[in-house]
């Protein structure tokens, strides 16, 4: 007794239902962490080992590999410092963002 | 005839229709059932519990291809769904009291998304005092969440509200979520004789679905529902104030619509219901009574032996109280004299009756002075007796003469 009715591809154009009948966006307006993050990780070359231990931990993905550190892509990174803490080099430090 | 048998019969002739004794919560669900929803999500609370174990035994026999989600709580319950009207899904929930307070955020995006999700409300008063029984409290707390908002009066109401509360929610110039209010215990437990319609008349009726097309979930047209508006920059607030429009023009035009579908519910199965307001013996009546919900039933007995002593009495049932039938309600009471709106909850700001302050709010529009009162009654399961209404229609009387009372008057306080 299935009823289960067909569903077919909706043109908005031709269709002359209200777009009015739900908030929808088409278009993408990103807005950045980077834009709007006030600390940002700073990593000291010399005391990476890569152990790779804040790419683990970091909850954006924004920790990105090089050939001999770890370094952090500031157009993602919302700056929540994680990676300073669980880095066991102490090769992480969070430095406050200045206004330009 | 065999346990079995009775189990067997009891649906077997939904080919034509048919009679059999039933609750309201029952009634619902066989209602749900006809118009063959693609997923319902339920969770169970005191007085619903039973619509779900009914939803849940008719897709558990087979008489309902559904799919049933048991969520871990109703704010899950309403955001399942609101996923399945998205991708074009009839759907169904029923909740009450605390479960709605639980379900509360979805259930105010659910109206601003324009699905339309129906759900009865199996009312229920609103706790502290601590309660399980019925009472309004829970609906009218949200009726102002831009959901449309029906009170049944008896249990055979209840099962066509809900058939009809599927096309009014799907209409295009509505496309909003709809609540079948009905009276926790009174309705929702009270057995009744009642007309199963006939499976074919039904699938005619409801004809094909409509679902919200502009945000309808496509491969093919990826989009983001619900991304931030508003604010004070760029297109945010004039995108606010056009999606919130778009939302009071569909209750609006659910004034019409749910009196068109009323009329054409009428015509094919032949059992009339007053879509906004009913009239009952007020052709020449000097004042009235206001009723919602299961209660009518004493105020029109009470009304009748009244106009059997020559009382010049009627009654004013609302049925649809959200969007508020303004000008329905005007013309009911453009010859009335005095009134007494009965409320089966409380407005506390205002220290009366909801359905009173906004009595007080249409009556404005007549432009001329109406003594009224509001009585309170019914709450947490009080009975409201003929005898009550008795009393209710002497006060009422007394407005012709004496001013109007400025506090509330409690019908069970001294039960």
């Amino acid at each position: 007794m299935s009823t289960h009715r067909a569903y077919p591809m909706f043109n908005p154009a031709k269709s002359g239902v209200p777009d009015d009948l739900c908030p929808i966006a088409t278009e993408m307006s990103p807005m950045l962490p980077g834009d709007w993050r006030s600390m940002r990780p700073i990593v000291d070359r010399d005391k990476c080992v890569k152990c790779a231990v804040c790419w683990l931990y970091c909850p954006v993905q924004c920790v990105v590999e090089r050939p001999a550190w770890f370094d952090i892509d500031l157009r993602t990174c919302k700056g929540c410092g994680i990676c300073a803490t669980e880095c066991p080099h102490r090769a992480i430090v969070m430095v406050a963002e200045t206004t330009e | 005839m065999s346990a079995a048998v009775l189990e067997k019969n009891r649906y077997a002739a939904t080919a034509k229709p048919h009679h059999i004794v039933c609750e309201g919560n029952e009634a619902a669900a066989l209602a749900v059932a006809m118009v063959r929803p693609d997923m319902i999500s339920v969770y169970p609370i005191t007085p619903q519990s039973s619509l779900v174990e009914h939803l849940a035994k008719l897709v558990a026999d087979g008489r309902m291809d559904a799919e049933i989600v048991d969520a871990e709580g109703e704010h899950s319950v309403l955001s399942v769904l609101q996923g399945a009207s998205l991708a074009g899904g009839r759907t169904f929930t029923a909740t009450c009291g605390p479960g709605l307070a639980f379900m509360f955020e979805p259930y105010f995006r659910t109206s601003g998304m324009r699905l339309p999700i129906v759900m009865a409300l199996v009312t229920r008063d609103g706790i502290t005092p601590q309660s399980v029984w019925g009472g309004h409290q829970d609906a009218m707390t949200v009726r102002e969440v831009g959901w449309v908002q029906m009170y049944c009066e008896t249990v055979q109401e209840v099962l066509d509200t809900t058939i009809m509360a599927f096309k009014i929610a799907e209409h295009h110039d509505v496309m909003l979520p709809v609540n079948i209010c009905l009276d926790g215990n009174y309705l929702s437990f009270g057995a009744a004789r009642v007309t199963l319609p006939e499976q074919a008349e039904v699938d005619a009726f409801m004809g094909q679905t409509d679902v919200n097309w502009h945000a309808a979930l496509d491969p093919l047209r990826p989009m983001a529902v619900d991304p931030l508006t508003g604010g004070s920059g760029g297109k945010g607030p004039a995108t606010f104030v056009r999606y919130r429009k778009g939302q009071c023009r569909g209750m609006q035009n659910a004034l019409r619509v749910i009196t068109e579908v009323h009329e054409e519910y009428a015509a094919r199965f032949g059992r009339t219901f007053a879509p906004l307001v009913e009239r009952y013996r007020l052709e020449d009546a000097e004042f009235a009574l206001m009723t919602l919900g299961s209660m009518t039933g004493a105020a029109k007995d009470a009304v009748d032996e009244a106009r059997a002593a020559g009382k010049r009495v009627g009654v004013v049932k609302i049925k649809t109280f959200s969007p508020f039938p303004v000008e329905t309600l005007v013309e009911a009471l453009s010859g009335i004299k005095a009134v007494g709106v009965v409320d089966r909850s409380v407005a506390f700001r205002w220290n009366c009756g909801p359905m009173f302050q906004e009595t007080l709010g249409a009556l404005y529009r007549l432009g001329r002075h109406v003594p009224a009162a509001s009585f309170i009654g019914g709450l947490a399961g009080a009975d409201i007796t003929v005898e009550h209404f008795h009393r209710v229609i002497e006060q009422t009387e007394a407005l012709l003469r004496a001013p109007a009372p400025t506090e509330p008057i409690w019908i069970n306080e001294s039960d």
